[in-house]
């Protein structure tokens, strides 16, 4: 069971362009900003827009524009759990979870539903109506409905996304745990990195309608390429062109760095990394500039203080250092980087 | 929660509005035999009327629903000019005079019609002046509210329902008829009873398509029509106040029937 994909998908003014390999059994995570095309590329697979392009499931044809083939979204076997459920309002949840079954003209499709209801525990439900259920119960069943019909590829739509922070936690375990008995392909499209770590193998980044960066979740975020992957691992990502000890960087300024190597490159700074003076620091460092605190943040135990200047950054740093800085809002403020903190990938 | 005023200006307009509705009601109940109406009820002219005017009302709200609701179907899933030219098409009978719209039924389907004339020698069919015409006189001039309510509530129909569905392996008959349907069903309520409202009061198309003829094409309109004419308004007084009463019931019923209680 795989799924190969390598689609044009066009709306409007918008475009997508997107190739997507996934194997059986794995989980991708579609993750980009509000906009980017993720629910685009989701609905493509699905069947539900048109594509120019190939979509193939298990070696089957879903999709190729060179041969006008499409099969329908029906007929794919395609699973598709949206954000916010989309249960039947009109029916109980039995025959929600039933409607699959009666049009795989399944034998007796109620108690089948029922039996898929009682293995997740949701089987004391299943006369209710959607509008009676929590927002996680609904989320469930509508997982619940859709695995009943064994499909070969499942896409998630921000499955938690629409669910309170409360019972978020409960709902992704038990996410977990159902895509861990399915052996199909998964894709997950979600915004936010927390979901996507705690349920992709792989994760595939989209911005603009282009794929911007691939890989495991551990390696994307060490090595961000986009703005949005590096507020998501929560680092200062910097682009500019290597001249073997510094960094010219776009605007003209020049970052000493350890081993940078020659071209086009992009550096991360951790905010960890990034040191706060009043004054002029003497010594080491070989990364010394001024700026503005234009913003301060306080993250727990940690505070996030927003630098601007020649080269805007972020730092972080401890409650105690805030207070004899003296930091606030508009604080002159004096940044200092070791050359050795600087980690230099090529672009 | 604390709303804007009303202006003086638009409250007086607003209550005129009112008076013109009322007043035409208070004069028929005022001026109403009230103490003739029970004789005049069963009074055999005045049931073949009203059950005439109830069985093709309801034949043609029937005929409605079952070429109606495909008929929204199809114009809420076009785009561009065909869906303003099917719209145009649809819409047509709310705008033409219903007397103009029973003339071109009777060039359609009359004896001598486009389509009447093949009907008559191939099967020897004759629509004009049956009840058969009344009840297309009545479909004709009330299904475009029907088609207009349903396409409105298939348009703000969230088209995820139909998504899901389909991708849980729905065929395209099992989303209509499990998930469309039951979800317009508000939509389809109020559509065919503006439908079966305006089938109930039609007169113009009738009586130029399917003739005045008692028991046969005299529905109510025709027949207070007629009363007006011939024998002074007190029988005209008492039809109407029939067919007012019917209408009142009829819907009453049918709605906690249909929507229940929310």
């Amino acid at each position: 069971m795989s799924l190969e994909s390598d689609v044009r998908v066009r709306r409007g003014g918008f475009e997508l362009t997107a190739q997507l390999s996934v194997a059986g059994g794995e989980t991708v995570a579609v993750l980009g900003p509000n906009g980017a095309g993720k629910t685009t590329l989701l609905r493509a697979l699905a069947g539900l827009v048109p594509v120019e392009g190939r979509v193939m499931l298990d070696g089957e044809v879903l999709d190729d524009s060179a041969s006008h083939k499409h099969v329908p979204t029906e007929r794919r076997r395609v699973g598709l759990v949206f954000q916010d459920h989309v249960l039947f309002p009109h029916m109980t949840v039995l025959e929600n979870v039933a409607f699959g079954l009666r049009a795989q003209r399944i034998h007796d499709p109620r108690t089948a539903a029922r039996s898929w209801l009682e293995s997740a525990g949701l089987g004391e439900k299943a006369s209710a109506m959607p509008r009676e259920l929590s927002g996680g119960q609904a989320q469930r069943v509508a997982l619940l409905r859709t695995l009943a019909t064994e499909p070969r590829l499942l896409l998630l739509d921000e499955p938690l996304s629409a669910l309170d922070v409360s019972v978020r936690a409960e709902v992704r375990r038990d996410l977990a745990k159902q895509l861990a008995g399915f052996a199909g392909v998964r894709v997950l499209v979600t915004h936010d990195p927390v979901e996507a770590m705690a349920l992709a193998d792989r994760l595939v980044v989209i911005e603009a309608g282009k794929v911007v960066q691939t890989g495991r979740p551990a390696d994307v975020t060490a090595r961000p390429r986009s703005r949005f992957v590096a507020d998501l691992a929560g680092v200062n990502l910097l682009r500019g062109q290597a001249h073997g000890d510094h960094i010219r960087l776009a605007g003209g300024t020049e970052i000493a760095a350890a081993e940078a190597g020659q071209g086009d490159v992009f550096a991360v700074i951790h905010p960890r990394a990034v040191a706060l003076y009043l004054s002029k620091p003497a010594g080491t460092p070989r990364n010394v500039w001024q700026g503005n605190a234009d913003g301060v943040d306080v993250q727990g135990d940690r505070v996030r203080v927003r630098v601007s200047g020649s080269v805007p950054i972020v730092a972080e740093v401890t409650p105690s250092a805030v207070r004899e800085l003296g930091l606030e809002a508009g604080a002159q403020v004096w940044v200092s980087v070791k050359a050795t903190e600087v980690s230099v990938y090529p672009a | 929660m604390s709303r804007a005023r009303v202006p003086l200006t638009l409250g007086v307009l607003a209550g005129a509005g009112l008076l013109l509705f009322l007043l035409p009601l208070l004069g028929l109940v005022v001026r109403a035999p009230w103490g003739q109406l029970g004789a005049a009820l069963v009074a055999p002219a005045t049931s073949t009327a009203l059950t005439l005017s109830l069985v093709c009302s309801l034949l043609a709200t029937a005929a409605s629903l079952v070429m109606g609701i495909p008929l929204a179907l199809v114009l809420s899933r076009t785009t561009g000019v065909t869906r303003r030219l099917l719209r145009a098409l649809t819409t047509l009978p709310m705008v033409l005079p219903p007397v103009v719209g029973g003339v071109a039924l009777l060039l359609a389907f009359g004896r001598r019609g486009l389509v009447g004339e093949a009907l008559n020698q191939a099967f020897g069919l004759q629509i004009p002046f049956t009840t058969a015409a009344a009840v297309m006189a009545e479909t004709f001039v009330a299904m475009p509210f029907l088609v207009i309510t349903v396409e409105g509530g298939l348009r703000s129909l969230d088209p995820r329902f139909e998504e899901a569905a389909r991708a849980l392996g729905g065929t395209s008959w099992m989303v209509f008829l499990r998930v469309t349907v039951p979800l317009l069903r508000p939509a389809i309520f109020s559509g065919a009873v503006l439908c079966w409202a305006r089938a109930l009061g039609e007169f113009g198309a009738t009586i130029a398509f399917a003739g005045n003829f008692p028991g046969r094409t005299q529905t109510v309109p025709l027949a207070v029509y007629l009363a007006l004419e011939t024998s002074g308004p007190e029988g005209a007084i008492v039809l109407s106040l029939i067919l007012l009463v019917v209408s009142v019931a009829i819907l009453v019923g049918l709605r906690d029937r249909w929507l229940g209680t929310p």
